[in-house]
């Protein structure tokens, strides 16, 4: 009899069981119920760069089998990540400006700064190569060319990373100038190669970006960024930074550390190494190195003040 | 579990479009557009057959406010939607930003100037002496509301499509307030079939876009048809 009854309880266990499955694989697609985190979510606000080209959703799903936490991407440009992150909108922001992310750090918003990959950028254009800047890799010549020669040349326009790069190296090239032939999008990476590849001449991309949309238009690439021998001016490094609980108490912080530690961490590194489009390694990881990189860390012209002994 | 995520994870990433992501896409701009236009309809025709019973000062400058607000950009509803929802604005405590919630939302602020309109166009149209008679015959003011909404139903239906078409096909407010989120495995959190459809052409999957763009416009079809068939269906109207 007792037995009878001990089988009855484990027909109602399993199905309890079975019910509770159930509910949460369909409420949120949830986890496990093991971890006290399960079904926590964090925000985070990233460039389009990383999530157009698909590498955010292979870092993000083994960590969200890990942890039972659910990350919520947002793709914007950097500016907009940042300032998303500034309003306490997201937890953590990964984007790839070092001078914004500074300001991002020094104005308190942002904490514990880690370098996450690199990768780089390179001028892409036309096949036809109007202004003919290809061969010899020299950024700053082929941007003077450009200007000189007045081909159209399409900017992003929209205070993202490569916003800010693309200032930079005109700057560096000394054109101050800008006709009709500088057009300003305003959109998305992918949105301003598509554009280039149906009006423009030319624009300034990253390479993963790049190489994730080769198949979708005819562009090549006229310089190369440092990883294939180019300058290392068009180096394009990624930083990842949590937002500070101190000024947002509403921020997921201890989950956020979580998720860089697993982003700079032998996992991350692996799935970033290994990640490929077309044959081709999009991001190089650099966060796990025996030398120390201090640097990382704090803005890039940031030293000790006077009361350090 | 997680011996069966891990076998079928990989085929999410050969096919990013599988069934899963566009069902959670369907689904996400239904749940987002039908709470939306559902709650205004509650809010916005109580409003239309107040404005429409009543003779006030102001009267048509009201309705022309609501007019214009038909036409009210997108962008602007969505941005000022963020500010509110978001971490520092009056609601922020709802911790609203970037879900489903804040979609609705700004569909919501979207659809009722024109559920509100256009109701009340249709309302207003009611005859006089149709009220008249219903009074006359014994009813209370909510028995004439009853019998205006009944006179006016093909109206409203109208509206109610109208507001719908506006939210389920509406880009710019979603985007900012939503953030146009989706899993890692595919599922969609915050991602509408418009959205979805600006996220592939700026990647230059055109074919996907115009899969999802057929769906969104099958699904208009087929709620138009719904509506317009319960409207002719009950009441037998002569």
């Amino acid at each position: 009899m007792p037995i009878h009854r001990r089988e009855m309880l484990a027909g109602i266990g399993g199905g309890a069981t079975i019910g509770l499955a159930g509910c949460t694989s369909s409420s949120d697609g949830g986890d496990d119920d093991e971890p006290e985190i399960s079904g926590e979510t964090i925000t985070l606000t990233t460039t389009t760069s990383t999530y157009d080209t698909g590498l955010i959703d292979e870092l993000n799903a083994p960590f969200e089998d890990r942890y039972g936490v659910t990350v919520d991407t947002v793709s914007q440009g950097t500016g907009a990540a940042l300032e998303t992150g500034r309003s306490g909108d997201s937890d953590v922001v990964m984007v790839h400006a070092r001078s914004l992310e500074d300001e991002f750090i020094e104005d308190g918003y942002g904490v514990n700064r880690r370098d996450v990959m690199f990768n780089d950028f390179v001028v892409v254009g036309t096949s036809d190569d109007p202004a003919g800047i290809t061969g010899g890799n020299d950024v700053e010549a082929a941007l003077t060319t450009i200007a000189e020669k007045g081909a159209t040349f399409v900017s992003r326009g929209d205070d993202s990373g490569t916003h800010a790069k693309e200032l930079e190296l005109w700057d560096a090239a000394g054109v101050g100038e800008f006709g009709e032939w500088y057009r300003e999008a305003g959109q998305g990476m992918s949105e301003v190669i598509m554009q280039v590849g149906q009006t423009g001449d030319y624009t300034l991309a990253d390479r993963g970006s790049f190489l994730s949309m080769q198949s979708e238009i005819d562009l090549d690439i006229h310089v190369e960024g440092p990883i294939e021998g180019g300058p290392e001016l068009l180096a394009n490094p990624y930083g990842i930074v949590a937002v500070n609980p101190a000024v947002h108490d509403g921020v997921e912080y201890d989950l956020s550390m979580a998720y860089i530690g697993y982003l700079t961490g032998p996992e991350g590194r692996e799935i970033i190494e290994e990640y490929t489009l077309e044959g081709e390694q999009l991001f190089f990881p650099e966060a796990i190195s025996e030398e120390p990189n201090f640097q990382q860390y704090v803005p890039e012209d940031w030293a000790p003040s006077e009361a350090d002994d | 579990m997680p011996l069966e995520l891990a076998t079928v994870s990989p085929l999410f990433a050969e096919f990013p479009f599988e069934w899963n992501y566009i069902r959670s896409i369907v689904r996400v701009s239904l749940y987002v557009s039908l709470v939306a236009v559902a709650l205004s309809t509650l809010f916005s025709l109580p409003i239309a057959l107040l404005i429409g019973f009543k003779e006030f000062r102001g009267k048509t400058l009201l309705t022309s406010i609501i007019n214009t607000g038909m036409g009210f950009p997108s962008v602007v509803v969505g941005l000022i939607v963020l500010f509110a929802v978001s971490g520092q604005g009056p609601l922020g405590s709802l911790d609203l930003v970037f879900t489903p919630e804040a979609m609705i939302l700004s569909q919501f602020v979207l659809a009722t100037p024109v559920i509100t309109g256009v109701s009340l166009a249709a309302v207003s149209s009611v005859e006089q002496n149709v009220r008249d008679a219903a009074y006359a015959m014994g009813g209370t003011r909510f028995d004439v509301a009853l019998v205006t909404i009944k006179e006016a139903r093909y109206g409203i239906a109208t509206a109610l499509l109208a507001g719908f078409g506006r939210a389920i096909s509406e880009v710019g407010s979603v985007l900012i307030v939503g953030g146009n989120i989706a899993g890692a495995d595919g599922e969609s959190y915050t991602r509408t079939l418009t959205t979805a459809i600006q996220l592939e052409a700026r990647q230059g999957r055109f074919e996907t876009a115009m899969i999802l763009g057929a769906i969104l416009v099958v699904l208009v079809l087929l709620v138009n048809a719904i509506v317009v068939r319960l409207g002719s269906g009950n009441g037998g109207y002569r």
